[in-house]
């Protein structure tokens, strides 16, 4: 295993260990166990970033499932170092500040810090991973860890609803990339993402080539919360504010735009992907910029910026495919738009990351996260008023942040496509840079309202008091130093361009390379008055205009009502797919065990009659058997009557009697068939069993005397007489093919040798296949246990609970409709429940008067 | 011989696959004892009837019958007493509960209960 | 369960008993050679309690032996458990019985069996099993 393999694995490692260090150090905060793992992480990997500037890539490979060509190959190179920097070190402020937000008290931190370590496991696999079939695997354990966090809160609904929403839509977007993946094997036969670059040009002109680059799009649209996959991530918000700071703003989400990095050699190029990555993004872009300005929760306002920014970096990814097409100079130009998305990639992870921490700190502090009953914050929170000023700005495109370069080079880049002349961009062309800077205006507007609204203006009435003040040392250190990273990016921003984004956009652009040439990633701060940077002053010219009057004209959103929004057609189609699954589903399973029986039979019918008739090995023997005595004749035909008389009696002591005629018949078939042993446990057991049945009649007389016979019914009698058919058929059939030798030869040979016994069947149980015997007593003692608790361990009808004991399928029935209701009881459409369900509904509120009436 | 067993062992299932789909409690746990003979008898037919004396040693023979049927038939016998003492327990619990033995009525039944508790 | 008022089967039993628990006795020494072992001992020996308890009554069956069966199911698992475990200390596979032969006073040449130790553990477990569900359902009441 390299040093590659476990820095990806350790957080796995650390994360099936953590609860045991719990378990020694109680009072150790689990979140220093994540910081410092996170940043010896987030070391290493600084160690590995000079060789990876020198153009030479880490590659390490693990043979996993050699048999289907599954290896756990690594491949460090400039883009996963990038995301895996931003993971480390993100993990290592989000894991600081979570000691101060989680409360050391919560039982539940475990789970918290055990999630996220996974999490951070995964997303590194994600990107370090050279095999799409692992990469599938940790894209999808990234969700799951989404849910998990989400979810954390799991006795509140919304947190519920969101878990589960996210979970829908990521899981969904999976499977479409896994069957991207699956077809991208079909064309190229590898699973390999560097095979697959080299694969090159022939798998363009595939038929599966559009089919392929849709499904893996659609995955990482519905990951990176792209219009109109975007509805989870607002409702994701549920989560603790360092799981929204990490994971749905800083690294799960950006998993697509890796993955549409990733991709890039092997699509770019291609018109589709121009398109629906450009156009993808800037509609996500201008969507969420608009939306991000009605919102009125802090977080929910950071969810649709998140959800703007990503369009905005999936627009450049977009825009930057047209590098392939392009040559010299030109070229060039389209690859800085690859180089903005990636310095914009790294911008939007500090700023949005502080962001979300200071709106975690004040939620602490007041209690509160509406913007509507915050307000004059700054005098008493002067320090997170200061970050918070930072990263809104950097977010707004100000100078001089290092959200301002980005944007100044995204606006260029948007300008571009104006003279590009492929793909009927001189007409369609205007639409990105009227877009984008109808979305920067927004932008503008949200990141002003964000501030002002919160630290600005008049004190509320519920805010006078003195306890708020600024936050511990511990949650306002990761906000600074995020907030100080966004300033010094745009002042110095060759600290990362040369050693971080160069590298990470060879890689994405492996053309570049390919040609001998070098990209020069030089950004400045003052580049003169270009058309950026009166786009830039225009935006805040109307910017500062729309926040001005943002009380006024804000008013325009309530014309859009929320009913008819994507969310809403969520809920509606998840509660519709429910109930038909539901009603689908009641045609079949109708509570009947019986009915459960005649399927499993019917299957067994079919399945063993099929393969009886079909296969050509299978031979019936009629003839040359044992002889058979005139007693034996009687026993035989006696066991048959005895049997077939069993359903005829009417009264239930001459049935049990007759059962217990085959069992003592049966006695005497073992001892003509030369089993001693058989024939003596039968006889007891049969004793044993018949007593123990009139036993249990004795105590229910009027059982006794109840006379009822067996109604006769055609289908039962069918499957019956038609399982004994087959029966007979498989004897047969066994006896007349015999392709393998007894193993019983080695028991008659070995019983006296080397178990030292004569009773082989008594060496075979005890000896040869003890363990058998030794889970079969263990059985009959669950079974006695089982018989003992039934009887003597009932509950007294008043018990709490002792409802659930009696009826346990129905309590599962209730469960259920209450799982029903609280997955639509919010925002989703409660009239619509069927009938059924509210029955149920309605049924499971007194569980506790249910248990007397049963007394 | 064989095939005089192999139709028993079909009769024996088919009389317990009816039992096992009748509504009456006590004839279902009846049907699986009667389920568990058939299987044995199968088990005992598979291996061919009296190919030898009994499988024991020493006993001056050269032939056995096959023995490891019979261990397996052996720990069956066991077992299916447990599980037949548990779901004739379970049954008489059961009417002592709900004053049936009826499959379809215990249904009704335990919901007749729930329709008290509104 | 009722007062037995069978005064024969009363006395029978009380004699028939000791004959049947001798019996099984014997079945489960004779395991290893000949017909018997565990199994068949221990239900043999529960089917002779079983006779008493229909003669007379459970009453009867627990004052005669006064322990809680399901402590003798208990100890016969963990027998059989622990035989099968004490393999390891000799470095050999779970179950793996040792069996050797011996002289003994009175008995002249004897073979010991470790199979015997597992053979007694569900011997225990079976009449443990048994006993517990008889007396459980002949007690409800």
């Amino acid at each position: 295993m390299s040093p590659l393999h476990f820095l990806t694995l350790s957080p796995f490692l650390l994360a099936a260990v953590l609860p045991l260090l719990g378990k020694m150090a109680p009072r150790l905060h689990k979140g220093w166990v994540a910081a410092v793992w996170s940043a010896i992480l987030f070391m290493t990997l600084i160690g590995y970033s000079a060789e990876i500037q020198a153009g030479s890539p880490i590659n390490e490979s693990l043979a996993w499932i050699p048999s289907l060509g599954i290896s756990f190959t690594l491949y460090l190179d400039g883009l996963s170092l990038l995301f895996a920097l931003l993971i480390t070190g993100m993990g290592t402020l989000v894991s600081i500040y979570s000691i101060g937000y989680m409360n050391a008290a919560e039982n539940s931190l475990n789970r918290f810090y055990v999630c996220l370590l996974i999490f951070m496991g995964a997303m590194l696999g994600l990107v370090l991973s050279d095999n799409l079939l692992t990469l599938y695997g940790f894209w999808e354990l990234t969700s799951v860890t989404s849910f998990l966090l989400i979810g954390y809160n799991h006795a509140k609904q919304r947190s519920r609803y969101g878990a589960l929403k996210s979970l829908l839509i990521t899981m969904t977007g999976g499977l479409g990339l896994l069957s991207g993946f699956i077809l991208l094997y079909i064309m190229s036969g590898t699973y390999t993402i560097r095979e697959l670059f080299e694969a090159g040009a022939p798998l363009a002109s595939h038929p599966l080539f559009l089919p392929a680059m849709l499904l893996i799009l659609f995955g990482a649209f519905t990951k990176s919360a792209q219009y109109p996959f975007h509805i989870w991530l607002p409702d994701a918000m549920e989560a603790p504010t360092p799981v929204s700071a990490y994971l749905h703003s800083a690294t799960m989400v950006k998993a697509g735009l890796y993955l549409v990095a990733r991709m890039s050699p092997i699509f770019a190029g291609a018109p589709e992907w121009f398109w629906i990555v450009s156009l993808g993004g800037l509609i996500t872009l201008l969507y969420g910029s608009v939306t991000a300005v009605k919102q009125t929760d802090l977080k929910g306002i950071l969810a649709y910026s998140t959800i703007s920014q990503l369009g905005l970096i999936m627009c450049l990814l977009g825009l930057s495919s047209l590098t392939g097409l392009m040559e010299g100079e030109e070229r060039l130009l389209y690859a800085a738009a690859g180089t903005a998305a990636l310095f914009h990639l790294l911008n939007h992870a500090v700023f949005k990351g502080s962001l979300f921490m200071i709106a975690g700190i004040v939620d602490h502090e007041t209690g509160t996260r509406d913007i509507r009953k915050l307000g004059g914050l700054a005098q008493v929170m002067p320090i997170a008023f200061t970050i918070s000023l930072f990263g809104a700005l950097s977010m707004a495109g100000l100078p001089p942040f290092g959200g301002f370069l980005s944007k100044e080079m995204f606006l260029e880049a948007v300008i571009e496509p104006l003279h590009a002349g492929v793909f009927r961009l001189e007409t369609w062309g205007v639409l990105f840079p009227i877009i984008a800077w109808i979305a920067s205006v927004f932008t503008f507007v949200y990141s002003a309202l964000l501030v002002a609204r919160t630290f600005l203006g008049p004190r509320k009435k519920e805010l006078q008091h003195s306890k708020i003040h600024d936050a511990p040392f511990l949650m306002t250190f990761p906000p600074a130093l995020l907030g100080v990273l966004a300033l010094v990016l745009g002042l110095f921003p060759s600290l990362a361009a040369y050693s971080l984004i160069a590298p990470a956009v060879e890689a994405m652009m492996p053309i570049i390379t390919a040609s001998g040439e070098r990209l020069s990633p030089d950004i400045k701060l003052w580049h003169g008055f270009t058309p950026a940077l009166w786009m830039t002053i225009g935006v805040v010219a109307a910017g500062t205009l729309l926040t001005l009057t943002a009380r006024k004209w804000t008013r325009v959103y309530t014309f859009f009502p929320s009913k008819f929004s994507i969310s809403g057609f969520y809920d509606v189609s998840l509660n519709f797919f429910e109930r038909l699954t539901f009603r689908v589903t009641s045609l079949y399973m109708n509570g009947s065990s019986r009915s459960y029986i005649k399927y499993i039979l019917g299957f067994m019918l079919l399945v063993l009659g099929f393969i009886l008739f079909n296969s050509a090995d299978i031979t019936f023997r009629v003839g040359a058997y044992a002889q058979i005595a005139p007693y034996e004749w009687l026993i035989l035909l006696g066991l048959a009557a005895a049997a077939l008389a069993v359903p005829f009696t009417k009264s239930r002591p001459v049935a049990i009697i007759l059962t217990g005629t085959v069992g003592y018949l049966m006695t005497l078939m073992f001892v003509f068939l030369r089993a001693p042993d058989l024939a003596l446990t039968q006889m007891v057991v049969e004793s044993i069993s018949v007593t123990l049945y009139l036993l249990c009649f004795y105590h229910l007389p009027k059982l006794r005397t109840e006379q009822r016979a067996v109604r006769f019914q055609l289908p039962n009698f069918l499957v019956a007489v038609a399982v004994g058919i087959l029966m007979t058929l498989i004897a047969l059939a066994v006896l007349g093919t015999n392709p393998f030798e007894p193993v019983s030869d080695y028991y008659v040979r070995e019983s006296y040798e080397s178990a030292g016994g004569k009773n082989i069947v008594n060496v075979i149980l005890v000896d040869f296949r003890g363990f058998d015997t030794m889970l079969e007593i263990m059985v009959l003692g669950v079974a006695s246990l089982g018989i003992y608790n039934m009887i003597k361990l009932r509950r007294k009808a008043t018990d709490v609970g002792s409802r659930q004991v009696m009826h346990e399928g129905e309590f599962a029935e209730e469960d259920a409709a209450e799982m029903r209701k609280s997955q639509y009881g919010y925002d989703g459409p409660e009239a619509d429940f069927n009938e059924q369900a509210e029955e149920e509904t309605a049924e499971s509120d007194s569980p506790a008067k249910g248990g007397e009436e049963n007394a | 011989m064989e095939v005089i067993v192999a139709i028993i062992v079909g009769v024996l299932f088919a009389v317990g696959i009816y039992l096992i789909l009748t509504q009456d409690l006590l004839r279902i746990v009846l049907g699986t004892s009667l389920l568990t003979h058939a299987v044995h008898l199968l088990l005992l037919t598979m291996a061919m009837l009296k190919t030898g004396a009994a499988p024991l040693l020493d006993r001056g023979q050269e032939q056995f019958a096959d023995p490891l049927p019979q261990a397996l038939i052996l720990t069956s016998i066991v077992i299916n007493f447990g599980i037949t003492a548990f779901f004739l327990v379970l049954s008489y619990r059961a009417y002592q509960k709900l004053d049936t033995t009826n499959m379809d009525w215990l249904r009704s039944e335990s919901s007749r209960h729930r329709g008290h508790s509104r | 369960m009722p007062k037995g008022s069978d005064i024969f089967l009363q006395n029978v039993s009380k004699i028939v008993v000791f004959i049947i628990l001798a019996f099984a006795l014997y079945l489960f020494f004779t395991g290893h050679v000949s017909p018997g072992g565990g199994f068949i001992a221990g239900l043999t020996s529960a089917g002779a309690l079983l006779l008493l308890a229909l003669a007379f009554d459970i009453d009867t069956v627990r004052k005669v032996l006064p322990v809680d069966f399901k402590l003798v199911m208990a100890l016969g698992l963990l027998i059989a458990l622990c035989t099968g475990t004490g393999a390891f200390f000799f470095g050999e596979p779970f179950l793996k019985h040792a069996f050797g032969y011996f002289h003994l006073p009175l008995l002249g040449k004897t073979e010991l069996h470790t199979a015997l130790i597992f053979d007694l553990g569900v011997y225990l477990a079976v009449v443990g099993v048994t006993m517990t569900i008889l007396i459980t359902i002949g007690e409800d009441s």
